[in-house]
């Protein structure tokens, strides 16, 4: 409840709030009225976000090859980069609605196959042109071009025609979309003058900060866009994102006061951190989740009960203790829990059942060889503990596993989507249909658990079309059941995001999308006076 | 000619010799490395289509043996070519890291060698006394704990409970001289640490080697004392190994630093090569491969010609 109240209180310090709200929403925690108001008048006092001050954030994930070109950008601090200098035509708010930003609204023509975003009017990038639909247009024709080798390039393949009409930008789609928006919150996607044609790696976006320094692997820094169009964020006059990958390094920073934020927290000291005096851990629940898969169609995997042993095999609750310290959730052998949109909390949780697990080994016919696990370090952190941990569990099952250590090193290329059983991770995505359309339909490039079923991409083309929320819950229902009990990924939990912050940092939001508040901490946030 | 001048110029010529066999080595070994510039680049992300297509847009179509000599030509110019990740100018993003490191380098090596030398000379005078015991027991505990551990020991004592010197040494340009040198002492401290003992040790054997010579014994029957003797006589004689185990010491400085750069988050060149090593981009390996190779000739052809110089044997030749 305290974390509940936190969330409102820093709500009216956004003044996305009134008094009023707070107060109704606050009894509905069972808080007295005496209470809500000290707590209102608190969150209020420190209200209205204090403006200046240089925000400095401490991140894993860069390094020397950096580049600031948007559709190259796949690690952390490219991401944070983005988000400084750039911004899309929407993003996924905390609670899973859309935030328009470089666009006012959109609208769908009745069978979902058509949308048309109403540019912002009034909108400057940094070089001092007015931001035009455009350059919207030109922005997504890069990303669908094959040459820009751009990250969003998947989600722009549905799509079959695009213009550009004064305030308004259109998409047609090839088939229905009801998420098509969501898409469009790709962080790659953020507007660029001319679609970033001529100069891709300038840095010029219509974001809250402008580029000022950039040293790739070292530190890049942002200076405030004094015309940036939204009064209510981009508090600071200047934002620098370090790069600190080491996660010693990066907590000393953080204690010795050198940043104000940190990202990825280990888990195994996220409790000690908690009880320094000057920092709060602040761990959220997202999407992500931790995985081992099988090819469905290499053998043994292509027999659905050893499959099934080997899922029953596995104690989650175990792995969520002793690799994530508690910090996230056991998995259910699929993609999606509860931080998705139309998530079916009815589907029944697996629990480890080393005699069911037998059961199915037994009934699957393996000849008792052992099965070949492949995992390194980096497929997620924790990975080799939790091979072994899933080792021991599955000899209770009398399932023999053989863990092979692979090297960090060209673990992407050579050993995931390659081999047929290894360990990997999967950050999650804003809705489930692009996370089912990521990895799960037949012709995904990334389908690593070679998972080829027509009636599972039929159901998920016609969740696409539907746009009856209940029917369409039903029918996302459904598949995640498809690939809990017939499916190639073992899925024992999911990770949360945990963040260091000082406590002079104000305006936290928890965000499931992702860590750092969906990379918009320094948007957001403002330092105490 | 003096024999010293061609001497000195058939070093020379060796050096950049063995560089050009070294960059034949950097690259054969960069060729054979496992996995594909793309799909490093791509990561997760890559596609069939994708990979192609930065590969076409990378050249690396052509083969190898072409594609060495149009490197080795432009880099004889001086142009070093473009990252192959991000497209920047690989002699203007190194020079930036190597001016780093050299400057890190300078200031451990400006901070240990003098100390090493001192102390060297001090256990000398003091052999098997207390100052001589304690000043090896020291440095040798420094040297025997891995730098990664003294540096986070360092940390937590000095940057985080202390507050006395900042955890991340990140240097840039707007920083003045004064500014830097704070950033930089953690670090500093670090590799002082590290390679003390190694040059310490090395003076103190090579001055008591000479220390047995009969001339030694002349000179204290002159009746110098204790420290005249060592610094007038033993030591001159003994600059040679001496001046080997220092550019021994200060190609480590230079080249094998990526540790402490990772721990203090250091700009350096350690961590620039190896982001480009796990990314396959070759001519940026390329590049530090041949500048780090460059360093070790040329501080080892110094050490070369240093001893020949501080020997009039070598010097005088019959």
């Amino acid at each position: 409840m305290d974390q509940q109240l936190g969330y409102l209180a820093a709500q009216v310090t956004v003044r996305a709030m009134s008094r009023r709200e707070f107060m109704g929403r606050a009894a509905t925690l069972g808080v007295s009225a005496a209470m809500a108001s000290t707590v209102f008048a608190s969150a209020a006092k420190a209200s209205g976000p204090v403006k200046g001050g240089v925000f400095k954030v401490g991140l894993q994930g860069g390094e020397s090859t950096d580049s600031l070109d948007p559709a190259l950008a796949h690690s952390t601090v490219p991401f944070m980069n983005l988000r400084a200098f750039g911004e899309c035509l929407a993003n996924v708010a905390p609670d899973g609605s859309l935030d328009f930003r470089a666009a006012e609204s959109v609208e769908a023509d009745r069978e979902g196959k058509v949308w048309t975003f109403k540019i912002r009017n009034g909108v400057e990038f940094h070089n001092g042109k007015t931001m035009t639909s455009e350059d919207v247009l030109r922005t997504m024709e890069r990303h669908s071009n094959e040459e820009a080798t751009s990250g969003a390039l998947g989600i722009m393949k549905g799509i079959e025609s695009m213009k550009a009409d004064g305030d308004y930008f259109q998409m047609t789609l090839s088939t229905i979309n009801a998420d098509l928006p969501y898409l469009m919150a790709d962080y790659h996607l953020i507007v660029q003058p001319d679609g970033g044609f001529d100069d891709p790696a300038a840095g010029i976006g219509t974001g809250a900060y402008t580029v000022e320094a950039d040293e790739p692997g070292v530190r890049h820094r942002f200076a405030k866009f004094a015309n940036y169009w939204d009064d209510t964020k981009g508090h600071f006059d200047a934002v620098e994102n370090i790069v600190l990958n080491d996660a010693t390094a990066r907590t000393a920073a953080l204690k010795s006061g050198q940043v104000h934020m940190i990202d990825r927290v280990e888990p195994k000291i996220a409790q000690l951190m908690a009880r320094a005096p000057n920092i709060d851990v602040k761990s959220v629940s997202g999407p992500g989740h931790y995985v081992f898969v099988m090819h469905v169609d290499t053998p043994p995997f292509d027999n659905n009960d050893l499959r099934l042993a080997l899922k029953y095999a596995i104690d989650r609750r175990e792995m969520v203790d002793k690799i994530l310290r508690g910090y996230g959730s056991v998995g259910n052998d699929m993609p999606i829990n509860a931080a998705y949109p139309l998530f079916d909390d009815t589907i029944p949780q697996r629990e480890f059942d080393p005699e069911k697990a037998a059961e199915h080994y037994k009934k699957s016919g393996h000849d008792g060889s052992p099965i070949v696990l492949r995992v390194a370090d980096g497929a997620f952190p924790g990975a080799v503990d939790a091979a072994a941990l899933f080792q021991q569990s599955a000899q209770a099952a009398g399932i023999p596993l053989e863990i092979e250590r692979e090297p960090n090193d060209g673990y992407w290329s050579e050993v995931w989507n390659k081999q047929p059983f290894c360990a990997s991770y999967w950050g999650g995505r804003p809705v489930q249909d692009q996370m089912y359309a990521t990895a799960y339909l037949s012709t995904a490039d990334w389908n690593d658990t070679r998972w080829k079923r027509p009636e599972f991409d039929e159901l998920l083309l016609a969740a696409r079309g539907e746009l009856d929320t209940a029917k369409r819950k039903d029918i996302y229902s459904k598949m995640g059941r498809m690939l809990r009990d017939e499916g190639g990924s073992i899925c024992p939990m999911f990770n949360d995001f945990i963040d260091g912050v000082s406590t002079d940092v104000q305006g936290w939001i928890d965000d499931p999308n992702f860590g750092m508040m969906n990379g918009l901490a320094p948007q957001k946030c403002w330092l105490a006076a | 000619m003096h024999p010293i001048v061609t001497l000195v110029a058939q070093r020379l010529a060796l050096g950049i010799l063995l560089l050009f066999a070294a960059s034949i080595l950097i690259f054969a070994g960069t060729t054979i490395l496992p996995g594909d510039v793309a799909q490093s680049i791509l990561g997760q992300q890559a596609t069939p289509e994708n990979i192609a297509n930065l590969r076409e847009a990378l050249g690396l179509n052509d083969p190898p043996i072409r594609r060495y000599f149009d490197w080795l030509f432009n880099a004889l110019q001086g142009d070093l070519g473009t990252a192959l990740t991000n497209g920047r100018d690989i002699a203007e993003s190194l020079g930036q890291r190597l001016s780093n490191t050299l400057f890190l380098a300078f200031w451990a090596a400006a901070i240990s060698v003098p100390l090493a030398i001192f102390l060297g000379l001090v256990a000398v005078r003091y052999k098997d006394r207390w100052p001589d015991k304690s000043i090896s027991g020291v440095t040798l505990a420094a040297i025997s704990i891995p730098e990664f551990l003294i540096g986070y020991v360092l940390m937590y004592f000095i940057a985080v409970q202390l507050g006395w010197a900042p955890s991340v040494a990140t240097i840039n340009d707007n920083m003045s001289v004064f500014e830097k040198l704070r950033a930089i002492a953690l670090p500093v401290t670090v590799l002082t640490l590290v390679v003390l003992a190694h040059m310490m040790r090395m003076t103190r054997a090579a001055i008591l080697n000479v220390m047995q010579s009969a001339y030694i014994e002349t000179a204290e029957l002159k009746g110098l004392s204790g420290f005249q003797v060592i610094y007038r006589h033993a030591f001159p004689n003994a600059i040679a190994p001496i001046v080997n185990v220092v550019m021994l010491n200060l190609a480590y400085l230079v080249v094998g630093v990526v540790v402490v750069e990772v721990v203090f988050v250091y700009p350096g060149m350690g961590q620039y090569l190896v982001d480009h090593v796990s990314k396959r981009d070759v001519p940026v390996v390329q590049a530090c491969g041949l500048i780090f190779a460059a360093v070790y000739i040329g501080l080892n052809m110094i050490a070369d010609i240093v001893s020949i110089l501080a020997n009039p044997r070598l010097r005088h030749p019959k």
